[in-house]
């Protein structure tokens, strides 16, 4: 008589399948598996990298020996063997890429399962592209239309090799090479990501947009991005993540470093739908990322994310407020199901007078996940009158499923002002058979509950992503109520 | 319109309907009186298809089809609403979002494409005048920060915006002051008519002033224990409850 009981339905969760669990079939050039300074000799001479540039990943890698993974997340996972990954690992092209035809059909295929054409792209959204596979970037789109704007938007490598002024000014300002082992790991290794820069007074026309997809085995990824918003520049940045259905545990250590300069606003959204394992707990990604913004004066950064990938994820976008009256935000959705972990916040330091940052974060649990926000709002000696608030929400979903919020304050300014609240709920019968009894069927309703759970952070984010960010939570939680 | 065989149903091995039996005819109003504890608001929730509630004997027969072979959103789709005691709130979810989604559901059903903005928005207009439902109220998240009278009103106006063929009033009248009873009536009378049934829960006679019943019922321990005309409420409110529980006549 009733509607579907609870068993039904956690078996119904179970069954939802990863839409992106595909390999491409494509040559890819592909380093041994290990990690030591040949290893890193061979990536930065395959990428052709200035002498300095070799000196700073021999560095990174010396650190990063003497580190130790650390212990304190509220995560528990087999710590990967670094030696076991191969380091590199390119999709081989033939030729340099003159324009979007030239790119490997079967990369083009990749593109377009993952709904993400680049015609399409340029036709409809005019949102530019850059798309990186196995830490290599394979095309970008719109450059030209962009450059007429003096905004640089490239790859990595290859920005290494047309501005490497301004990558050696600004690479690893932010997140330093010691900063912590897996960004020291990355220093070492990384071998693509990118590279944006808006020049002074500029605001973007467009949305920016980076895909990255992990492909081949055995491989990790590891890119590196730096965005620099030049004074009073303005852009919005926007980054997604997937990856084959692997048994196997991938890692993804990724950097990423934004500078706003003097009045500038960079707004860096993420999608990130990594493959999370299977419903037994076996494969799927380690995302271990470091993201980390340095805020000049009066400028803001903005991180805004939806999580709902990644076997293990420990990750906190996090803002220096340096200059006075900068402004830090961070909205964010992380939703774990099965046996997904999440360890994951922000970091505000508050140095300069009258900064504010914002924290909005709605943690969602299903299955026998857990999921935990972090944060620290730290208010140094000299930020006069520096104001946080912040909101950590955790919805449950079923009985066997965790969610911690571990939020640290430290003031050290008796003029500041720190507002922390914290609720968790779990998600109701009522609510749900008041929608069956509206004639709105069990998915629809669980979509709308967790939509309108989250709608504080989804605002936040750019049309075309929203949407997107949307069905990936619905996906994701298809029938897991229990 | 809906007919009830001999029903028993329990919640955690307490029998609590203990075969009832009832026929509305299409285009009647009914109502069920009785004392707390007799049922009323188990049989608005069996007929609804609350999944803790367990019918363990009977049989319901809606408009020619199986009622209780219907999960709750199907009952809905097929023209079943239910008015809550205690609306329930949606943080997040506006309104009319609610609702698009509720009309969509139901029209999937009846194999029809979604609704237009243009139609959706006209239909709004009209059905919120019905219970004098201001923008704002219909603007904001489903019932969230709603007083109680805006909560029934809302009620009223989604039965409204749904068109149901049978609506289950359960306790509407509950919490409302004079006004908001008199708004809530209006609405409900305003969608009387020959193809539409309704089933007013109520502990109290007041209500009935303004919804005038062809039929009262008197529930007493899971049993329709007393039938008859509109004056039955009166003569309830007179003598109370106790004078039922007295054989009857």
């Amino acid at each position: 008589m009733a509607y579907d009981g609870e068993d039904k339905i956690l078996e119904e969760v179970t069954g939802k399948a990863y839409e992106f669990g595909f390999t491409t079939d494509i040559d890819s050039d592909k380093a041994p598996a290990g990690l030591n300074e040949d290893i890193i000799r061979l990536i930065s001479a395959k990428k052709n990298e200035p002498d300095w540039l070799l000196e700073w990943r021999l560095n990174a890698f010396k650190v990063w020996t003497d580190m130790v993974e650390p212990e304190w997340p509220h995560l528990q996972y087999e710590k990967p063997d670094f030696q076991a990954i191969s380091y590199y690992a390119a999709p081989k092209q033939k030729k340099e890429l003159a324009s979007m035809d030239d790119v490997d059909p079967e990369l083009r295929k990749t593109m377009d399962k993952l709904g993400i054409s680049l015609e399409e792209q340029k036709r409809l959204s005019g949102v530019a592209v850059d798309f990186v596979m196995d830490s290599v970037s394979v095309a970008t789109s719109f450059k030209d239309k962009l450059a007429e704007l003096g905004i640089i938007f490239c790859s990595m490598s290859e920005a290494v090799q047309e501005h490497p002024e301004l990558v050696r000014k600004h690479l690893g300002t932010v997140v330093p090479v010691r900063d912590n082992f897996y960004a020291a790991l990355n220093s070492a290794v990384f071998t693509d990501g990118s590279f944006c820069y808006i020049p002074k007074g500029v605001k973007c026309p467009m949305e920016l947009s980076t895909y990255f997809r992990i492909n081949e085995s055995g491989t990790g990824q590891f890119e590196r991005t730096l965005v620099v918003a030049d004074e009073s520049s303005y852009v919005s940045y926007l980054e997604g993540c997937t990856a084959p259905q692997r048994d196997e545990n991938q890692l993804h250590a990724a950097v990423v470093e934004l500078v706003a300069l003097d009045g500038a606003e960079i707004k860096y959204s993420t999608v990130q739908n990594w493959y999370p394992g299977d419903e037994e707990g076996k494969g799927g990604v380690f995302n271990f990322v470091t993201k980390r913004g340095i805020c000049h004066t009066r400028s803001k950064i903005s991180w805004t994310q939806v999580e709902t990938g990644s076997a293990v994820t420990w990750k906190y976008p996090s803002c220096i407020l340096k200059g006075d009256d900068s402004v830090g935000e961070f909205y964010s959705v992380a939703v774990t199901n099965n046996f997904q972990q999440a360890d994951t916040g922000t970091k505000m330091v508050h140095l300069g007078k009258r900064t504010r940052s914002t924290i909005i974060s709605k943690g969602i649990s299903a299955g026998k996940s857990q999921n935990s926000y972090r944060g620290l709002v730290q208010i140094m000696p000299n930020a006069d009158k520096a104001r946080n608030f912040s909101q950590c929400d955790s919805l449950l979903m079923t009985d066997q499923c965790g969610a911690h919020t571990f939020p640290y304050i430290e003031t050290k300014n008796p003029t500041a002002q720190v507002e922390h609240e914290a609720t968790t709920s779990k998600i109701g019968e009522d609510q749900i058979f008041y929608c069956l009894q509206r004639g709105i069927d069990e998915e629809q309703a669980i979509s709308l509950i967790v939509n309108g759970y989250a709608k504080e952070v989804l605002n936040k984010l750019p049309m075309e992503f929203a949407v997107e960010a949307q069905k990936l939570l619905a996906i994701s939680l298809e029938g897991s109520v229990g | 319109m809906l007919t009830i065989k001999n029903l028993h149903a329990q919640v955690e091995d307490t029998p609590i309907l203990n075969g009832l039996n009832l026929e509305i005819g299409p285009g009647e109003v009914h109502a069920i009186m009785g004392p707390n504890g007799s049922g009323k608001s188990t049989l608005a929730s069996v007929l609804a298809g609350r999944e803790d509630y367990e019918v363990t004997q009977g049989s319901v027969d809606f408009d020619g089809t199986d009622l209780l072979d219907m999960d709750a959103s199907e009952r809905a789709r097929d023209g079943l609403f239910l008015a809550f005691q205690y609306p329930v709130e949606i943080p997040g979810v506006s309104n009319l979002n609610f609702m698009k989604a509720a009309i969509n559901g139901k029209r999937e059903h009846q194999g029809l494409e979604p609704i237009s903005a243009k139609d959706f928005l006209a239909l709004v207009k009209e059905k919120s005048a019905l219970v004098e439902l201001a923008g704002r109220l219909r603007d904001r998240s489903v019932n969230e920060g709603f007083s109680g009278g805006e909560k029934k009103r809302n009620e009223i106006f989604q039965m409204a915006m749904l068109e149901p063929k049978l609506a289950i009033l359960d306790e509407t009248d509950s919490g409302l002051d004079i006004d908001a009873l008199r708004i809530v009536s209006q609405g409900v009378n305003a969608m009387r008519d020959a193809g539409r049934s309704f089933l007013v829960i109520t502990h109290y006679q007041r209500l009935l002033d303004h919804i005038v019943p062809d039929f009262v019922h008197v529930l007493s321990e899971g049993q329709i224990v007393k039938s008859g005309p509109k004056e039955l409420a009166l003569e309830l409110e007179e003598k109370g409850y106790d004078w039922i529980k007295e054989p009857a006549v």
